[in-house]
């Protein structure tokens, strides 16, 4: 029993940080800007969250300093494709490629320190539970945020008049602008909000799923959240469940080997990846429900003529 | 306020204009960098931009590192033009070599004058074979050839580390995960006596050429053309947009299996897990530096290695942490992007417009949170 735990522990750790990615770029792509960044915000925000939590000693300032960096990040990506009108894909691109050295160039002293454990959540009473109070109740605060983070995004995309607009100037941006709307305003806005999710799914991986700085420890879990998106048809709680799918692969080929499969470990490395490519084709070979679903003006420039 | 207003036609002074601009705006911000790092900004930049070019070495040094970029730029390039998001050259990149490494491997220790293009040709197959997923996933399941490609690139980098502690690895090699050193006539003739540069580099002139005669010439290439700026015009056309997409992918997928067996053949001699360093990312750099023209990307090629030289030199000189190339790379590539706006736009002071002023200011939404 203590095992299946443990088990389903891994899988809630290893899927977190691809909901907070996800959900923050299903903003993004919701506002109908392509971010193909997510890889080089969230090592940004791995290793921001990790140099501010050695420098202060406090995993909530580290938290944060993940969040501004992310966010940091996305407003370098929104002034160049919102305000300069660059490409968005060469643009995303370049995020990721400029974070990935970044970061290696900025962890270079980390190496092999450790944050320090993260703190987890104690009910008294409740925590003490047989399995429930392990498996729900004694996480780490941050698991607690994904979820409240997914409803929050649900609710305001459907629920609010804000959401309403953003997913109008996602559909279509021209009609948008002509009623009025500040179309290059919501979508820095989207932007920075989706970079700041990124950042801190970032600092999840360097602070609570392995507490060490690792150079590109984001292994493209930023790419599989781009890819998760899809996979949810832009709706939020399905990116949820799409995360905690891509976490049970995760932690299946880490455990492959203890459940006597005798197979090569790096074969069993490649599954996450192999998976996302699955996904994708499951997905996408309807092409009504993608046409549908995604928003009609992701990736395309907007220019205010007038 | 200023205010960007469209150009009735590209400007074609600033479509040349704004990649010397970025690397000189580069080369000021890396005078930031360094100076925020506690170097010397300009001893690192001279190392850097013009020490390597002043001796036989490190020039053949930098042929050595613009062969892969320049070959996998121009197919990449193709694609870029048409829309096709090819971003996993370099699992292309390492299929290719462990393709072509592997024929040397498998007549070992044979040798002939046959065995190099017999190399060369599994390169290319392996390179389009790796490259033939993300554009058979494209045109038969509308799967996003990005994240395809992408991901493949990871699942390329295990299967060599996999093939190369296995089956590939050197039986005399003690255990170690890496092929034998292929045979002599395996590996690729220097260009310059006493060198690393190998011919691959006259390889990666002549692919640029004909990448050229094929977009200016032929058919195809003004397809690609149609394609990327105006996809409805395409379909009008006739032209098939399923035809193209495999088109783009085979060209790019196996010039970039090209650069892999020349960088196995070449400079390596040998399969090694670490292998991939980072030429098919960088390799999109180059493409979009070159203009997506297969001339601008020779030049562009050459300057990029250029800063991986003269990269490696600061390194060792003022021990600068190995990082600073890839984020010199990261930032010419913003900087690019961010003139690229002038190409088809020009800075106007427009005047204060009493009816605009306020729409700015004033933001009605916010997201949650």
């Amino acid at each position: 029993m203590d095992l299946v735990v443990d088990i389903l522990i891994g899988v809630i750790v290893a899927a977190t940080p691809l909901v907070f990615a996800a959900v923050g770029e299903l903003i993004v792509e919701k506002a109908g800007v392509l971010n193909l960044g997510v890889e080089g915000m969230m090592i940004i925000g791995a290793i921001a969250g990790f140099a501010a939590t050695i420098a202060t000693g406090s995993h909530v300032l580290g938290v944060l300093a993940a969040l501004f960096a992310g966010a940091t990040m996305a407003l370098l990506f929104a002034v160049l494709t919102q305000s300069l009108l660059s490409n968005q894909v060469a643009t995303g691109l370049a995020l990721t490629l400029f974070g990935l050295g970044l970061s290696a160039l900025w962890g270079q002293g980390y190496a092999g320190k450790s944050a320090g454990v993260f703190p987890k959540l104690h009910v008294p009473g409740l925590s003490e539970l047989p399995v429930l109070g392990k498996l729900v109740f004694s996480l780490d605060p941050l698991i607690y945020l994904s979820f409240a983070l997914t409803a929050a995004v649900a609710w305001f995309l459907t629920r609010t008049r804000a959401g309403l607009v953003l997913r109008a100037i996602g559909e279509n941006h021209d009609a948008a602008h002509a009623i009025g709307y500040p179309v290059v305003g919501v979508r820095y806005l989207a932007l920075m909000f989706g970079g700041a999710c990124a950042g801190l799914g970032g600092a999840y991986l360097s602070l609570v799923q392995t507490p060490l700085w690792v150079e590109r420890m984001s292994a493209g879990r930023g790419w599989i959240a781009l890819a998760l998106v899809v996979f949810a048809a832009w709706r939020p709680w399905r990116a949820l469940v799409g995360a905690y799918l891509f976490g049970g692969i995760t932690i299946l080929q880490l455990h492959a080997q203890g459940l006597g499969l005798a197979i090569d470990a790096q074969l069993l490395s490649m599954l996450p990846y192999v998976a996302t490519i699955l996904v994708l084709v499951a997905i996408s070979r309807d092409t009504s429900t993608v046409r549908l679903n995604a928003p009609a003006c992701l990736g395309k420039s907007f220019y205010a003529a007038s | 306020m200023l205010k960007f207003e469209r150009r009735r036609e590209p400007s074609i002074v600033m479509l040349y204009a704004a990649p010397v601009l970025a690397v000189a705006l580069t080369i000021l911000a890396g005078l930031a960098l360094f100076t925020a790092l506690g170097k010397n900004p300009v001893q690192a930049i001279g190392l850097i931009f013009i020490t390597p070019l002043q001796s036989l070495k490190s020039i053949s040094e930098l042929l050595v590192k613009a062969t892969p970029l320049i070959l996998i730029a121009v197919g990449l390039a193709i694609g870029f033009r048409a829309g096709v998001w090819n971003i996993g050259a370099e699992g292309q990149f390492v299929v290719g070599a462990v393709a072509g490494g592997a024929v040397a491997l498998a007549v070992y220790p044979a040798n002939g004058l046959w065995l190099l293009p017999l190399m060369c040709l599994a390169g290319v197959l392996g390179g389009m074979a790796w490259a033939a997923v993300p554009a058979l996933l494209r045109t038969r399941f509308n799967a996003n050839e990005i994240l395809v490609s992408l991901m493949l690139v990871y699942v390329a980098a295990l299967a060599l580390s996999v093939l190369v502690h296995g089956p590939l690895r050197d039986p005399e090699g003690q255990n170690f995960p890496e092929s034998r050193l292929f045979q002599p006539s395996a590996l690729l003739p220097a260009l310059i006596p006493g060198t690393r540069a190998h011919i691959g580099f006259l390889v990666a002139l002549a692919v640029a050429a004909a990448a050229w005669a094929l977009l200016e010439l032929h058919m195809i290439g003004f397809q690609v053309k149609v394609l990327g700026q105006a996809p409805e015009a395409a379909r009008f056309a006739g032209y098939s947009g399923n035809r193209l997409v495999w088109v783009c992918l085979m060209i790019s997928g196996g010039l970039a299996g090209l650069a892999g067996l020349f960088e196995a053949a070449g400079p390596v001699g040998q399969l090694v897990p670490a292998l991939p360093v980072g030429y098919g990312f960088t390799a999109i750099i180059v493409a979009f530096l070159g203009r997506l023209h297969p001339i601008g990307i020779v030049v562009a090629g050459l300057v990029m290695a250029l800063t991986y030289i003269g990269g490696e030199t600061a390194q060792i000189a003022m021990s600068l942490p190995s990082a600073t190339t890839s984020v010199f790379q990261g930032m010419l590539l913003f900087f690019l992007l961010a003139t690229d706006v002038f190409v088809n736009h020009r800075l106007r002071w427009i005047g204060r417009a009493p009816t605009r002023q306020r729409a700015p200011a004033a933001p009605a939404t916010e997201p949650a949170e």
